[in-house]
């Protein structure tokens, strides 16, 4: 599913900085891979050129078949949007549209005609168990919630991943419990989950962890079937 | 581009989002575009008005009357009174040939006139001749015009204004025809005219004078050739403030005045105050589109500053919306559009307010302003529509780039 080669990246604000020093990772379709690093070792440079939020220098990365190197605005709007599903940390929902819009947005960009995506919408809202909850606003739902509203539109598009920053960092435990639930029930259903934690619990929700440090690849451990 | 309903309700989502800033912002548009159609109907209104009270009169006459000597000059003494006679304008007409006609007009004094037992109080007398009406057009309402043979032959008839026949003539019978006592003389109506009180005229409302042959009057009131009052014209190509002094030079010469005496023949250069006229409506003008646009371009930019704002505000959702799929097309129509909405909306009411405004104004206006047009015309407000929606594209340009400048990954970073 997920194909890289060598990336390399530099963020040049002044002085030069090497985030990315040759990364070479693989992740099958259907696996749920974790990537762990401290603060400053580029995990979530990787995520964000994962999900075509940001070039890269050097290498090469394929994703479900399709290279993605210096794309477009408009391509990278169009894979982000068809191949992308994305969760994040601070929820990222749009204020002042309640949760059923908030899912369906994405549809929208799709030009999808607003009684289906309504409908849509609602019927993943009911997958994350909030159906009852479609007509409420993003400030009157619990973290829990909204982080599950978030995982409902990341859906809506059926993408070929899902990519979460953070999913939990802003959860307590008894809601991060309920979000990694969901997660990994989209896992059993053979969805490609790519997550940046670094919460030992969580990481080991996944099949793999990616330890990352200094812009390379650590290494990768095989998490046992029993602590799941 | 995908603008259907749900565009729309963005649209409106984002404009009341924040209701006070949104109206105020619209208001300053909304003042501009009303002010600019208000002096613009006004200004026009006012130069429609006073074009009516001049007009009939040739914009490029001059009229010379004679006064008191003010040097002494060939065995004269200052202060003698002199008149202009029927061969000056012979004279002047050999001697000068940049006059194109040139008239005599001579007065009569106020008298009533009677036909049968109504009766119609201090009407002005005046000459016509064929001439004269070239420099003031007298518009027929029934009837005809004096002409050469009536004054060749001295016919005793005359042309009476609307006033006179309201008061001699009130059963609406035509006084065509009816014979009229001026001063114990009897005169045959041949016309009447058409003009209303109100505008320039010549000794006297037009509603309330008599015109006669200049001969006849002159016979009847035992006025020689006296004229009173020299009217004429310049051929195409001259100024009257260029003619003028010719001619006085001639009746100077004639009259034996000194060269030097400014006040004995007194000159009224009707074309420099039409120009004048003229030049004051082209910058009330002027006048008018720099306060209305000026006003306008700082609604302008309020909603420009305003917007740029709003984008900064909205940076996290716009980076969201490019995370889940936007293209930066989406983010342009989305920006451009609120832009054009409010720039739109507020103009078209200025618009509306101002045309409500104009119509009131020109139902109620009195005089001078009656019957004259205050309200902007169709292609004028359509004009103006189609500036508005080039100011809102212009206003909207800067937070739109802004806006599209968004990169996803920078908005998630800002929360």
């Amino acid at each position: 599913m997920i194909h890289l080669r060598n990336i390399h990246k530099t963020y040049n604000n002044g002085a030069a900085l090497h985030v990315l020093k040759g990364i070479d990772l693989d992740i099958a379709p259907g696996e749920f891979v974790a990537i762990m690093g401290a603060s400053g070792s580029g995990k979530s440079t990787l995520l964000n050129i994962l999900g075509i939020l940001d070039n890269y220098d050097e290498g090469e990365y394929t994703l479900d078949g399709t290279l993605i190197k210096d794309l477009s605005e408009n391509k990278g709007a169009y894979y982000r949007n068809r191949l992308i599903g994305f969760v994040f940390q601070s929820f990222n929902l749009i204020s002042f549209k309640d949760a059923q819009e908030n899912v369906a947005l994405p549809l929208f960009y799709q030009g999808i005609g607003r009684k289906k995506r309504n409908q849509l919408a609602l019927e993943y809202l009911d997958k994350v168990g909030l159906k009852d909850w479609a007509h409420h606003y993003p400030n009157e739902m619990s973290g829990g919630q909204k982080q599950r509203v978030a995982i409902a539109r990341a859906l809506i598009t059926q993408p070929s991943i899902i990519l979460a920053d953070e999913p939990t960092g802003a959860l307590d435990s008894k809601t991060t419990i309920e979000v990694m639930e969901l997660l990994r029930e989209l896992h059993r259903q053979g969805m490609t989950i790519v997550m940046v934690t670094h919460e030992n619990d969580v990481a080991h929700c996944a099949e793999k962890i990616v330890h990352i440090k200094d812009g390379q690849i650590e290494n990768i451990e095989l998490v046992n079937d029993t602590n799941k | 581009m995908r603008i259907d309903t749900d565009q729309w309700g963005e649209i409106m989502d984002s404009l009341t989002r924040n209701k006070a800033r949104t109206f105020l912002t619209a208001f300053g548009i909304f003042w501009g575009v009303f002010m600019l159609m208000i002096l613009m109907g006004g200004g026009q209104g006012l130069q429609l008005a006073l074009g009516k009270t001049f007009a009939g009169f040739a914009s490029n006459s001059g009229f010379i009357m004679a006064d008191q000597t003010s040097e002494p000059y060939a065995g004269f003494q200052t202060g003698r009174r002199w008149k202009l006679q029927l061969d000056d304008m012979e004279h002047i007409k050999n001697l000068v040939p940049e006059i194109d006609i040139i008239a005599p007009l001579t007065f009569g004094s106020n008298a009533n006139v009677t036909y049968q037992d109504k009766k119609s109080n201090r009407a002005s007398i005046k000459t016509y001749t064929e001439d004269y009406g070239q420099v003031e057009q007298v518009p027929i309402l029934e009837g005809r015009l004096l002409n050469e043979a009536d004054n060749n032959q001295r016919r005793k008839v005359c042309i009476i204004g609307k006033r006179i026949k309201a008061d001699l003539f009130p059963d609406s019978i035509s006084p065509v025809g009816k014979f009229i006592k001026v001063d114990g003389v009897q005169y045959q109506v041949v016309g009447v005219n058409n003009k209303d009180r109100g505008g320039l005229s010549i000794g006297g409302q037009a509603d309330r004078t008599i015109y006669l042959p200049y001969r006849t009057l002159i016979t009847i009131y035992n006025r020689h050739s006296d004229v009173d009052l020299m009217t004429y014209t310049v051929k195409e190509g001259y100024t009257v403030s260029q003619v003028q002094d010719k001619v006085a030079d001639v009746l100077k010469r004639i009259h034996k005045i000194h060269p030097d005496d400014t006040k004995a023949v007194q000159k009224i250069n009707a074309e420099a105050i039409f120009q004048m006229i003229d030049s004051l409506f082209k910058g009330i003008s002027i006048l008018v589109w720099m306060i209305g646009l000026g006003t306008l371009i700082a609604g302008a930019i309020g909603v420009s500053n305003i917007m740029m704002v709003t984008v900064r505000e909205r940076t996290s959702e716009i980076g969201i919306r490019r995370a889940i799929g936007a293209t930066p097309t989406d983010i342009l129509v989305q920006t451009m559009s609120e832009s054009l909405v409010l720039t739109l909306a507020a103009g078209l009411t200025g618009i509306c307010c101002a045309v409500g405004v104009l119509a009131i104004l020109e139902n109620n206006a009195g005089y001078p302003f009656t019957d004259t047009n205050f309200q902007v015309p169709f292609w004028t407000a359509m004009g103006a529509a189609f500036l508005l929606s080039i100011l809102g594209v212009l206003a909207g340009t800067g937070p739109t780039l802004r806006a599209m400048s968004i990169k996803p990954v920078d908005a998630m970073r800002e929360e």
